[in-house]
């Protein structure tokens, strides 16, 4: 495995490998977000006690649990560039830390929208929400420190031990509403075993999820790419690229 | 794996244990300040660990069951009283179970119905006929994970009416608060 990943760890190679991936990425993102939102927020069956506001499901969870998606995926990243000092690992963490930050805020957010007329309340400080809310702090703090230092290998390595000591929130969040009781519902869709949904109510979300999954894979390769370019702009490969692309 | 990359492997994994056990020994000497709410046998018995009571004139939150039956309304008035039963699965009421009585005033949530989760936030007090009760200044409903179409939730006996008022009701809430 280590032979076959070895040519990504240069930037050169894996600026090209995200050219290829992307226009697929973006054709499958189109796809599944257009049938799925559609599915879900038209023709999906209201619920029986929420009515039609249980649609804020199919973009709330998705969202939710993306922003720990994301954050795993970063940990790794950082836990690779401060073991193997991978420069690449550094500039991935960089480019995933707003996308899980915004994922974040879109679950706090519709979560917020989603409880005022069913709970009753836009907020509570049960275990759910708080630790989510702590997520987004964490992502907040790992996006200061990437842009805190002029030295970008400095910065990688500080935002990388606070992207690792904040890695313990996630099964905190997770498991949450096991652990402690709270007014937030346990997970529907994660469950082992059987979902707590009927299958008409689940096909449309699993669709929706992965468009999810796959819209956020489109912006982090945007900006990873964005990232190698701004970090090896005095590289001759860059160089000759940018006049390729002016002399266009 | 070089001698270095060994070290700093060591270095990053001893402090993501490290963190790890401490969050997990903070985490759970808190345990019960993250709770959200007491639940009726934790306000009549105490909690399960410390036998810790919430004592009368406490300001708690309390979450449990609606209990069916148990919802008395003042037709003249938002005045609403109701017991509230602990959340067991599967869910059975019994008459031996540890209740609490709920006393409010004001606008139920949309999805308060008997049978429904529901954490109110008041005074612990003691009201003569019923016992222990709480005198709430918010009501607000804990839905469960489970979503349904209204037939299939037809089909296993669940259905929905969210509480109506009638214009006097109403009325009252208009004088009572200006």
């Amino acid at each position: 495995m280590w032979k076959w990943l070895h040519p990504y760890a240069n930037p050169e190679v894996s600026y090209h490998f995200t050219n290829k991936l992307l226009p697929w990425l973006s054709a499958l993102t189109v796809i599944f977000l257009t049938i799925g939102l559609v599915w879900a927020l038209l023709f999906a069956p209201a619920d029986y006690q929420q009515g039609h506001s249980f649609r804020i499901f199919y973009i709330h969870v998705p969202a939710a649990s993306l922003s720990m998606g994301i954050y795993v995926a970063m940990a790794i990243a950082a836990f690779s560039s401060l073991v193997w000092q991978l420069k690449l690992a550094d500039a991935s963490a960089a480019a995933m830390a707003p996308v899980g930050a915004a994922f974040t805020a879109i679950a706090l957010i519709t979560g917020a929208a989603w409880g005022k007329p069913m709970w009753g309340t836009w907020w509570i400080w049960d275990a759910r929400l708080t630790s989510e809310l702590i997520l987004l702090f964490l992502y907040l703090g790992v996006i200061a420190l990437h842009n805190a230092f002029e030295d970008k290998n400095l910065a990688g390595k500080a935002a990388g031990i606070l992207t690792l000591v904040g890695v313990i929130n996630i099964p905190i969040i997770k498991y949450s509403v096991e652990w402690w009781n709270t007014l937030h519902q346990g997970s529907t869709v994660s469950k082992l075993g059987k979902p707590s949904m009927s299958l008409d109510m689940l096909w449309p979300f699993i669709f929706c999820f992965i468009g999810f999954s796959l819209l956020v894979s489109v912006i982090i390769c945007l900006r990873f790419r964005n990232e190698i370019l701004a970090r090896n702009s005095i590289r001759p490969w860059v160089r000759e690229l940018v006049q390729q692309s002016t002399v266009k | 794996m070089n001698p270095r990359r060994k070290k700093r492997l060591a270095i990053v994994g001893s402090i993501l244990i490290g963190i790890g056990v401490v969050s997990g020994l903070v985490l759970y000497a808190l345990s019960q300040n993250i709770d959200l709410f007491f639940t009726p046998s934790e306000i009549t018995q105490g909690k399960k660990e410390t036998g810790l009571m919430p004592s009368l004139g406490q300001r708690i939150r309390i979450g449990g069951l609606v209990v069916p039956g148990s919802v008395k309304r003042d037709p003249e008035s938002l005045k609403v009283s109701f017991r509230l039963s602990d959340m067991t699965m599967p869910i059975v009421f019994k008459d031996s179970d540890p209740m609490i009585t709920v006393y409010y005033e004001g606008i139920l949530p949309d999805l308060f119905r008997e049978g429904q989760g529901i954490v109110a936030n008041g005074t612990l007090t003691e009201h003569p006929p019923t016992g222990l009760s709480i005198e709430a200044s918010e009501v607000l409903a804990k839905h469960d994970e489970n979503y349904m179409p209204a037939e299939l939730a037809e089909a296993a006996g669940q259905k929905h009416d969210k509480a109506t008022y009638s214009e006097k009701q109403l009325e009252s809430k208009k004088t009572n608060s200006y």
